[in-house]
């Protein structure tokens, strides 16, 4: 079924009856040609590469909870790629061009909306900082513009450039960068590839892996033994327990990131704006919530929930850097679990036992990289070779020292 | 005036002014500002978020989905604020909010009669063509028609504060069963927290006339709070939230401290405590939901407790025409009472066909269903399924109550189904939470005090208190009694979620399309994601996606509660944090020194340090700061370096500590000598550098970078504790007691002879470079004396006790005008530095490796010492890995940035020809143009080749020359002078 | 999340700084010919339990002791906190570095 203006129009004169399921509901087969664990966000960008652009349709994609529940429904919804390092750029850049035509290609509206992201400095060093990654940038073919004192004041006038204990000196800025309606990304996903045959099979959880003289050759689940020429673990946040079936113990820790979102307001803030002096990023929903978040709560944790100092802690880089928002009111708070990997950066490559692959140590940067990742993820099943873009996201990188370290904090992942 | 005389629980003597949408109204103390303005016969007061259809006062509590309003002016407007919890004040400014044009004539109500189009997920199916119109037309229009109240734009001119408190036992709810816990626990001699919401203690008593022990409710509450009030160990918190439980017992809470009274003066307005309790009892009451009938949303549609309330509370008289639509008990209870206090009660419906009606005088149908809803700002009449026509202009509703079990969701407990009672009761709650009364799915007074009764008994021994006498309590109270969920017979539109606009029908689609589960539902339905989280509407929604599915409600489940219980102001989680109290100022010793001669001082981390010092005449930075290097360079500087970490490191075994935490050798340091260290992290990065000395054979000096002391210390004490545990090493930080000065340049022996006292010999033969030790100066301060130079001059960094920082420098600069000696700041400190090619922060920046830096041939192979092992990795420790070298622009009056990056002459500027970047600028005075230091690929090789220095972001392209890193002095024969 | 403290009694997590996985003490001695392997796996793979994680936090606004909290990473609760020397003279058999 094509969604349109005009089947709106007709369906509302009929009663809106005629809609039918955006996805089937189907029963596991025996067998797949490729199975991928974890119907989040990546997950099913996988299974939608891979039978939209790979031609492999015969793939099922196993969910243990409800389609899209895992971080592709609880984060802050920020899309960008203004990354530094060469193995970064243009990995986030390709996922940037995907967002722009995602609409269209999946006929499914997840409002992508290139608002521009802000990056604000406060010291020269940063600045420096910053320039080398606007040029980072701009070599890799993205956009980006560093903004002075007063362009900033011109675009933001209610950040806090008179009282700041540390003072507004300038921004990098994307304008390319914006924002997208989380769930709705899933659920496109989720529609295009069901039409080609994709079976997405919910509250199915995989117990383990069907290994042969190190060869994966099916997963067992909750619903019997199902197998497949390849098994694609998807299950960030979950990747070392899903992994550890396998006997495969990997270079993430999982950690809690909470994110918060206001009560609807009347529109008040235009760009996607990161405070750069302490833990504080925002923007705002076309619901009209003020969408935030900042650090990791910074200890081991599958709870999904956070606790109090992070919280305040955020809220205080909110007032720091925009007290117009002190009579906001927060309205609720909620956390993911991130596979926070070593050095801050994700993994899709296979692993040493044949027929077994691995996505995952997507840290808190997965949401912008869910079509790419996707996409690469697929083009890593359909050819077994890396795609150009993601050549450095190797499982062995630390044993050779090919690090991929944004922020220079080394093997302690809730610095990432 | 829609008031009735001789009841309520308001001061009638004491008169409150406000305004609603600019008409001016009166209300008396005791009111919020939904009983005044329903005193005042105002049922309308706001438009719903979609369909913008008319909403009037729903609830009398924090559950309140409609009655949002916008309070106050100017900086001081509040956004959706519950008309129901607003405790009125003098000069109150409520406006409504949501609607374009007057609140009676919303211009947006058009959104109603297009709802056939707007149905649920509608917008996931349109406005993507053509691509460009998303965010130029569409975007902006939804936009600005969503989102409900607004903010001023300006500060937020409020102070907030926080505090933190410890009890041993926190009560969350003063209703009922909250003041019997308080009573048992205070009399028991435990340390109690007791909180509501609500500025009038005693929750649903308030609104009832129930009897307990023959007296009235109202004055049980009065008797108990005074007794309670006399405990030295129990703190009553009325108008306070508890919003949110956390892990071990710590709950986080929100006191409104004053109304808006005293938004000018600078005491707080709302406080936010973080309460640590080693107990908790949740008495947090019930809510009543609503019944699905067609256009069941209209203004004066309320819920039944709630008209009850406002009826016996705030002595209200909700309309001229009451019916009540009940499924249970409680229904009838708000007859009786409306009944009794005059008003006039046209009909009773009740769903339930095989009931006897509790009372006789009122007209009452059983078995009965209300299916459709007449009226245009306020309902005018009802129809029943039996075809009656009812002329009502208030309609009370109760479906059924729903404990307030949120706080036990939130470290993720699922509440469980109640068959008996039709309600969702706590599933697994926080680790010592305990539930009473209604907000555990115990409906009648008796079989609350019993059970409360019975649960403190149990909390008060495991706290090891001593439970005295048991407090008998008897109430008036029927066991209560509610029908099942029934399938909703309306043709027309059914709300389920009030606030957002949610109906049965967008429901039906979800679940149509395959959005059965209850969390997608949620989303694609945004049922319960507005703001009062559902509190009325998730339940009813359940119900009907039962029904649809054709399963019992428990095998649909339920979405979980998440913190906080109601919404909480960012403002007031941010506290006193904010503007310059963002964080803490460090001040160096000579700060204030510094402030005297005008310093302009920089942000690092918290630190102020003096950038440069300006003189009168100096019309630009760069002319103070080349004129500090100048004069440093030509005679002698002074420069505070307090802020770089300091550790002593003490014990048999420093010397091989220093050995395992440095990369290069330090076990053969000799007693008086310094050592520049560089260490590494165990992954072979660069981490920190500074120096070492060592005073005696078992006693060593660090010093740290300013931006790692603190991170340095912790590694170090990590190192000690959990790697070496059996090496005699101690570690103290002494950053903060030693004030350090750096004082530099080819004058500085001579004008330190002038401070040191007499016999202490600094000569180059017997002081030489790299030496170190203690003396004293201005007659017997002991001080530490390092002869090390950052500047590449004749330099020497002197330590002396803090406290005698400020007089030194008075002296000094006394003694140093024979010298012309000059302060100089970070800006020169940088400017130097780069002359010389030391690396610093923006060249540590935790990417680069020792080999990275120059200092490859350092790293000790032999040893055992953090980080030596994985530096030696293939694709770290190659030749063609970037170095840091010089760059110096071929043409001398451009300026080189820093953030550029490096192309080799004659290749296109991009990514794949991207060789490396320029990571620290300065223009030297020495040598009168501008210079830079920066990585490129085995740059150490390419000295005098020429590459781009690109900066793409300004468009601009330099011509660089590699150089060493070394411009000024490279032998170094001035620092060895 | 409240931290019981060996000596100085229950303190709010807020005082500590957090490390990681508790097999973090147990970095083994550079011995020739080196093992890289080794050094990788150690400083690099994680159990990552879901469930009772031993696990290092440095009493920073405190006493500066380094601690092994035995910590449940899906529930948050505290079994166990001794120091990190305890912690380690109670493991000997693994110590190849003291």
């Amino acid at each position: 079924m094509k969604y349109s203006a005009a089947k709106i129009f007709l369906e509302g004169l009929f009663g809106n009856r005629g809609w039918g399921k955006a996805w089937r509901e189907p029963e596991p087969k025996k067998n797949y040609d490729v199975i991928i664990i974890g119907g989040g966000g990546h997950g099913l960008s996988t299974a939608y590469y891979l039978s939209n652009v790979y031609n492999i349709r015969n793939v099922a994609v196993l969910e243990k909870g409800w389609l899209g529940s895992g971080n592709i429904g609880r984060n802050t919804t920020i899309i960008r790629s203004n990354y530094l390092l060469p193995e970064n750029e243009p990995f986030y850049e390709f996922s940037l061009k995907l967002w722009e035509g995602l609409e269209q290609d999946t006929n499914y509206n997840s409002m992508v909306s290139q608002r521009g992201v802000i990056n604000i400095f406060h010291s020269d060093p940063q600045r420096d900082a910053f320039v080398r990654r606007g040029n980072a940038m701009l070599l890799s073919g993205a956009d980006a513009d560093l903004l002075d004192e007063n362009a900033l004041r011109k675009l933001c006038p209610y950040l806090d450039f008179e009282n700041a204990r540390f003072p507004v000196k300038g921004a990098l800025m994307q304008k390319r960068g914006g924002t997208v309606r989380h769930d709705a990304v899933a659920w496109g996903y989720a529609r295009g590839a069901d039409m080609k045959g994709v079976d997405i099979i919910q509250n199915c959880n995989v117990e383990g892996f069907i290994i042969k003289n190190g060869v994966c050759s099916g997963v067992r689940t909750s619903k019997g033994d199902i197998r497949a020429k390849k098994v694609a673990s998807c299950v960030a946040g979950s990747s070392s327990q899903v992994m550890s079936t396998a006997g495969i113990r990997l270079p993430i820790e999982s950690h809690v990131l909470q994110a918060f979102v206001s009560e609807g307001l009347k529109p008040i803030l235009d760009n996607v704006i990161t405070f750069g002096a302490g833990h504080f990023y925002v923007s705002q929903s076309d619901k009209g919530g003020l969408v935030f978040g900042g650090d990791l709560d910074g200890y081991n944790s599958y709870a999904q929930r956070g606790n109090l100092p992070v919280v305040e802690d955020v809220c205080e880089g909110g007032m720091a850097i925009m007290p117009m928002i002190g009579r906001a009111r927060l309205l609720r708070m909620w956390g993911g679990v991130m596979d926070m990997s070593m050095d801050g950066s994700p993994f899709i490559d296979r692993t040493h036992i044949d027929g077994l692959y691995f996505n995952g140590g997507w840290c808190y940067g997965g949401f912008k990289a869910t079509p790419a990742s996707g996409y690469c993820y697929a083009h890593l099943l359909a050819t077994d070779s890396p795609h150009p873009v993601a050549r450095g996201y190797k499982l062995d990188r630390f044993r050779t020292g090919s690090l991929i370290d944004e922020k220079g904090v080394g093997a302690q992942p809730n610095l990432h | 005036m829609f008031r009735l005389e001789n009841r309520g629980l308001i001061n009638r003597e004491k008169r409150l002014n406000f305004s609603f949408n600019g008409k001016k109204l009166h209300g008396y103390e005791g009111d919020t500002l939904a009983s005044a303005l329903l005193a005042n016969g105002n049922h309308l007061v706001g438009r719903s978020f979609k369909y913008h259809r008319p909403r009037g006062i729903f609830s009398s509590g924090s559950e309140e989905p409609s009655a949002l309003i916008q309070l106050g002016l100017g900086a001081n407007t509040e956004p959706n604020i519950r008309a129901t919890t607003i405790q009125l004040f003098n000069d109150l400014v409520a406006n409504s909010q949501n609607h374009f044009g007057p609140l009676e004539w919303d211009f947006m109500r058009v959104n109603d009669f297009l709802s056939p189009f707007l149905s649920a997920g509608f917008y996931y199916k349109t406005f993507m063509w053509p691509k460009s119109f998303w965010e130029k037309i569409y975007e902006p229009i939804i936009r600005k028609a969503a989102g409900l109240g607004k903010l001023s734009g300006e500060p937020d001119p409020s102070t907030y504060d926080k505090g933190f408190l410890h009890c041993d036992l926190l009560i969350i709810g003063a209703g009922p069963s909250g003041l019997l816990s308080a009573l048992m626990a205070a009399r028991g001699g435990a340390k109690v927290i007791i909180a509501d919401e609500d500025f009038l203690l005693g929750g649903s008593l308030n609104g009832d006339h129930t009897q307990i022990n023959n007296d009235t409710g109202v004055n049980w509450v009065k008797k108990t709070i005074e007794e309670l009030i006399s405990f030295k160990n129990v703190r009553l918190m009325p108008k306070t939230t508890i919003y949110g439980a956390f892990d071990h017992g710590i709950f986080g809470a929100l006191e409104i401290k004053t109304n808006f009274d005293r938004i000018k003066s600078d005491k707080p307005r709302q406080v936010l405590w973080r309460i640590y309790a080693k107990q908790s009892v949740l008495c947090s009451g019930s809510s009543e939901r609503s019944l699905l009938f067609g256009n069941n949303d209209r203004p004066a549609i309320m819920l039944s407790r709630s008209v009850r309330q406002y009826c016996n509370r705030w002595g209200i008289i909700p309309g001229k025409k009451i019916s009540i639509y009940t499924n249970n008990d409680d229904g009838w209870i708000t007859a009786k009472d409306l009944k009794e206090a005059g008003c006039n009660v046209v009909m009773v419906i009740d769903e339930r066909p095989d009931i006897i009606a509790p009372i006789k005088n009122v007209d009452y149908r059983l078995g009965k269903k209300v299916v459709e809803t007449k009226g245009s700002l306020r309902i005018s009449s009802i129809r029943l399924d039996d075809g009656t026509k009812v002329e009502t202009d208030c309609l009370a509703v109760s479906g059924g109550f729903n404990p307030n079990v949120h706080l036990t969701c939130h470290e993720r407990g699922r509440p469980q189904w109640q068959e008996k009672n039709q309600c969702f009761i706590p599933g697994k709650t926080p680790k010592g939470m305990e539930v009473v009364g209604a907000a555990s799915g115990v409906f009648d007074l008796n079989s609350i005090f019993e059970e409360t009764t019975l649960k403190m008994k149990k909390i008060l021994s495991y706290l090891g208190y001593k439970h005295r006498k048991v407090i008998k309590l008897t109430a008036d109270h029927k066991p209560y009694n509610v029908s099942a969920f029934s399938k909703s017979l309306a043709k027309g539109k059914v709300w389920i979620d009030l606030q957002n606009d949610v109906t049965i029908k967008d429901i039906k689609i979800a679940v149509q399309e395959g959005f059965h589960s209850v969390e997608l539902l949620k989303r694609y339905t945004t049922l319960g994601m507005a703001t009062d989280q559902g509190k009325t509407s998730n339940v009813l929604g359940l119900s009907v996606l039962s029904i649809l599915k054709n399963k019992p409600i428990e095998e649909v489940g339920t979405t979980i509660y998440r913190p906080p219980f109601t919404p909480v102001p960012i403002g007031a989680f941010a506290g006193r944090s904010r503007g310059k109290h963002f964080k803490p100022f460090r001040l160096t010793p000579s700060h204030q020194w510094a402030e005297q001669r005008n310093a302009v001082f920089v942000e690092t981390g918290n630190w102020l340090r003096a950038q440069w010092f300006p003189l009168a005449g100096e019309r630009t930075w760069r002319e103070s700061v080349d004129r500090e290097v100048l004069q440093t360079r030509e005679s002698v500087g002074i420069c505070d370096v307090t802020t770089l970490g300091k550790i002593d490191i003490k014990g048999r075994d420093a010397g091989a500590f220093l050995n395992f935490v440095y990369a290069n050798n330090f076990g053969k340091l000799a007693v008086g000598k310094v050592r520049y260290g560089l260490m590494l992290r165990d992954d072979g990065i660069a981490f920190d550098d500074g120096t070492t000395a060592r005073f005696s054979e078992d006693h060593f000096v660090m010093t740290t970078t300013t931006a790692n002391a603190v991170t340095v210390f912790r590694h170090l004490e990590f190192c000690r504790q959990c790697l070496k545990p059996a090496w005699d090493v101690h570690l103290l930080s002494t950053t903060d007691h030693w004030a350090q000065f750096a004082i530099a340049g080819p004058n500085s022996r001579a004008l330190l002879s002038e401070i040191l006292d007499p016999k202490i010999d600094i000569s180059n033969e017997s002081f030489p470079f790299m030496a170190c030790g203690k003396v004293s100066i201005f007659n017997g301060i002991e001080a530490r004396l390092f002869r090390i130079s950052f500047s590449g001059e004749l330099a020497y960094e002197l330590a002396l006790p803090r406290r005698y920082a400020s007089s030194f420098m008075e002296h000094i600069f006394e003694i140093g005008k024979k010298f012309n000696l000059v302060p100089y700041g970070t800006e020169a400190l940088g400017v130097m530095r780069i002359e010389k090619g030391h690396a610093a922060g923006n060249e540590l920046n935790g990417q680069t490796t020792a080999n990275n830096l120059g200092l490859g041939k350092m790293v000790s192979k032999l040893n055992d010492c953090i980080g030596n092992t994985m530096s030696e990795r293939e694709k770290i420790d190659g030749e063609a890995v970037l170095k840091l070298v010089g760059f110096a622009p071929t043409n001398k009056m451009q300026s080189l940035v820093a953030g550029s990056h490096f192309i080799s002459k004659g290749k296109p500027a991009k990514l794949a020809n991207d060789e490396g970047w320029m990571s620290s600028v300065a223009f030297s005075p020495m040598l009168n143009k501008s210079i830079g230091l920066g990585f490129i690929k085995a740059g150490d090789q390419r000295f005098g080749e020429k590459v781009d220095s690109v900066n793409p972001l300004n468009k601009e392209v330099i011509e660089v020359e590699i150089t060493s890193p070394h411009f000024f002095d490279p032998k170094g024969d001035r620092l060895r002078g | 999340m409240i931290i019981p403290h060996p000596h100085l009694g229950p303190r709010d997590a807020c005082e500590f700084v957090y490390k990681g996985d508790a097999e973090l003490v147990f970095r083994p001695e550079r011995v020739a010919p080196v093992d890289y392997d080794t050094f990788h796996n150690y400083l690099y793979l994680r159990q990552n339990p879901a469930g009772a994680h031993k696990e290092l936090w440095y009493h920073e606004y405190g006493d500066r002791s380094w601690l092994v909290v035995t910590r449940n990473t899906q529930t948050h609760e505290i079994l166990k906190v001794e120091f990190a020397s305890e912690y380690l003279s109670g493991q000997k058999d693994r110590k190849s570095n003291v």
